[in-house]
C-alpha cells in the first residue's frame, strides 16, 4: 500500500510535523468530579517522538487523561501546552482521537471519512482516491456504501481508526483502538499504527495490550488512582517496573 | 339519521366529481400552510438548534418560553396579527389583512416554535452523541449545527410535519386574519364551520373527509421518516 499522504500537500493533511506541537506539558493539572479527584497530575511532558503507551488498571484516569490532552475536558487546575503554547482550535484539528467507544456519524462508511476529508479543505477531485486508500487501509474496501452504524465492533473501531488518520493528525490519541477486534485485525491495525508512528505522526494510546504496549511503544506512562506513577522508556518497563503499583500490574497480567 | 346519509353521499359525490369550488378551497388550503410551514421550518429549524449547542446565561429559560409557545391558542395569535397586520397597526401599510399572506403570518406565527422546539430537542439529543467526537475533528459549537441538522434529518422532518397538521387543522387564527372571504380566504376549516353553522353540511363533511385524509397522510409520513432512519442509518 501507498502511503498517500506522503504525496498529498495540503497545509493540514501534509506530512505530519509532531515536533511543532511537541513537547506537550500538563503543569498542576487536576480534574475534579462528584467531589473525587480523577486527575492528578503536577508535571508531565510527553516528549518522544516515539509512541506513548498509557496503562493502568481499569477506572485509572486514562481516558480522562486523554481527554484533558486532547483538550476535549476542561480541567479544574493547572494548564497544557504544546511546544510550550496554549492550545488552540487550530491545533486541536491538527490532531485526531479514536475514542473508547467510537462514535460513527450516522452516514455511510465513506460518509464519514469524506466528512474528516472535508473539514481538512482536500479538494473533491482527490477524495475520492483517498477515501479509497483509507478504505483499504482499514480493510473495508466492500463495505464503503454501508451504513457506519451498522459496521460490526471491530469494523467500527477500524472504520474509527482510519477516519482519525484520515487528517494526517500531528498527534493521535487512541483509546484502546484495538480492544474488540480478532487477532488478524489485531495485527493489522498495530501495522497501520506503526506506520502513522513513522511516517511522523505522535501516537499517544491506551492499551491492556501489554504485549502490543511492547511491540508499539517506546515509553510507557503508567497510571494509578489518577496519579502518573511511572513515566520509562518501555525496554526498561517491563523488565524493572519501578512503582510497587506497577510491578503488581505487570505480575497480575503476567500470571492471567 | 336519513338527513345525514344523504349529506354523506352528496359529500362523496363532491370529492369524486371534482367540484370546482371545493378543490379551490382545499388547494387554497395546502398553499397557505405549506408556505407557512416552510417559512417556519427554514426560521424554526436552525433556531431549535442553535438553541441546542450554544451555551449562554438564559438558555433554559428561553427552552422553557419555546416549549410554552407550542401550545399557543390560535385564536391569540390571530388577534395579535390582526392587530399588527390592521389599518392602525405597525404593519398596516402593507394592506395584508384579509389576504392568503395574513393567512400565512399567522400559522408562520403559531407553527414556528412548534417546529424549533422539537428541533430543539432532536438536535441536543444527537449532539449529545456527536459532541466530542466532532469537538475532536475540529469542528466548532455553531459550526456543527448543519451537521446535526442534516444527520437528524428524519427525525427534524418529523418536526415539520407535527407543524404543518397544527397549521392545516387550525381555525381560530384564519378565520381572523383572513376573514373566511369567499373565493379569498377560505380555507378548510374556515369552510367547514360556516358551512355546518349554515346547515349545508355536505360541502362540510366533503372537505371534514379531506381534511381527516391529511391527517392520515402525515401521520403515514411520520412515521415512514422515523422508519427510514432506522433503516438507514440504524439511529
Ligand atoms: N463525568 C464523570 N463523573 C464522575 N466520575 C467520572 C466521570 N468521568 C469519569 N469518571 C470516573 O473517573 C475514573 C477514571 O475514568 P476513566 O474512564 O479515565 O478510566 P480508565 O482508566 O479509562 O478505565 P478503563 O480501563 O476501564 O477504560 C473512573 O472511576 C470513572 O468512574
Ligand atoms: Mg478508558
Amino acid at each position: 500500500m501507498r502511503d498517500l499522504r506522503l504525496s498529498h500537500s495540503g497545509a493540514v493533511t501534509g506530512v505530519p510535523t509532531p515536533a511543532r506541537d511537541l513537547p506537550i506539558s500538563a503543569r498542576g493539572l487536576r480534574l475534579q468530579r462528584g467531589g473525587k479527584l480523577l486527575i492528578d497530575v503536577p508535571d508531565l511532558t510527553i516528549e518522544t517522538v516515539g509512541p506513548t503507551m498509557i496503562l493502568g488498571p481499569n477506572g485509572a484516569g486514562k481516558s480522562v487523561l486523554i481527554r484533558l490532552l486532547h483538550g476535549l475536558v476542561e480541567p479544574d487546575a493547572g494548564q497544557i501546552t504544546l511546544a510550550g503554547r496554549d492550545p488552540d482550535r487550530a491545533a486541536r484539528a491538527r490532531q485526531a482521537m479514536v475514542f473508547q467507544r467510537p462514535v460513527l456519524l450516522r452516514r455511510s462508511v465513506t460518509g464519514n471519512l469524506h466528512y474528516v476529508l472535508r473539514f481538512h479543505g482536500v479538494p473533491r477531485s482527490e477524495r475520492r482516491a483517498r477515501v479509497r486508500d483509507l478504505l483499504a487501509r482499514g480493510d473495508l474496501s466492500g463495505k464503503g456504501r454501508q451504513s457506519a452504524r451498522s459496521l460490526s465492533g471491530g469494523e467500527g473501531q477500524r472504520l474509527a481508526l482510519i477516519r482519525a488518520l484520515a487528517g494526517a493528525p500531528e498527534i493521535l490519541f487512541l483509546d484502546e483502538p484495538t480492544s474488540s477486534l480478532d487477532p488478524g485485525a489485531t495485527q493489522r491495525i498495530e501495522a497501520l499504527i506503526a506506520r502513522a508512528a513513522r511516517a511522523g505522526t505522535k501516537v499517544i494510546m491506551v492499551t491492556h495490550d501489554l504485549g502490543q504496549a511492547r511491540r508499539l511503544g517506546e515509553e510507557i506512562l503508567f497510571l494509578n488512582g489518577g496519579r502518573v506513577e511511572e513515566q520509562t522508556p518501555v525496554a526498561d518497563f517491563f523488565p524493572r517496573p519501578r512503582s510497587a503499583a506497577a510491578r503488581a500490574f505487570v505480575d497480575g497480567h503476567l500470571l492471567v | 339519521m336519513q338527513d345525514f346519509a344523504a349529506s354523506l353521499a352528496h359529500a362523496i359525490g363532491l370529492i369524486l366529481s371534482g367540484d370546482a369550488e371545493l378543490w379551490a378551497i382545499v388547494l387554497l388550503s395546502l398553499r397557505v400552510s405549506l408556505s407557512a410551514v416552510l417559512i417556519a421550518a427554514v426560521i424554526g429549524m436552525p433556531l431549535g438548534a442553535a438553541l441546542a449547542v450554544a451555551r449562554f446565561p438564559g438558555r433554559q429559560a428561553l427552552i422553557v418560553l419555546l416549549n410554552a409557545l407550542m401550545g399557543l391558542p390560535p385564536v391569540v395569535v390571530g388577534l395579535v396579527v390582526y392587530m399588527m397586520l390592521s389599518n392602525a397597526g405597525p404593519l398596516g401599510v402593507l394592506q395584508l389583512l384579509y389576504t392568503p399572506a395574513a393567512m400565512i403570518i399567522a400559522q408562520v406565527v403559531l407553527v414556528m416554535p412548534i417546529i424549533a422546539a422539537l428541533s430543539r430537542q432532536v438536535v441536543e439529543t444527537l449532539d449529545r452523541e456527536y459532541s466530542e467526537q466532532l469537538r475532536s475533528i475540529g469542528v466548532s459549537r455553531l459550526g456543527s449545527v448543519p451537521t446535526l441538522l442534516w444527520d437528524g434529518r428524519f427525525n427534524l422532518l418529523t418536526a415539520v410535519l407535527a407543524g404543518f397538521g397544527r397549521a392545516i387543522a387550525e381555525v381560530g387564527a384564519v378565520i381572523i386574519v383572513g376573514g373566511n372571504i369567499n373565493h379569498v380566504t377560505r380555507v378548510m376549516t374556515t369552510t367547514i364551520a360556516l358551512e355546518t353553522s349554515k346547515g349545508n353540511l355536505a360541502l362540510a363533511l366533503a372537505l371534514g373527509t379531506i381534511l381527516i385524509f391529511i391527517a392520515i397522510t402525515v401521520n403515514a409520513a411520520t412515521s415512514a421518516a422515523g422508519g427510514t432512519a432506522r433503516r438507514l442509518f440504524h439511529a
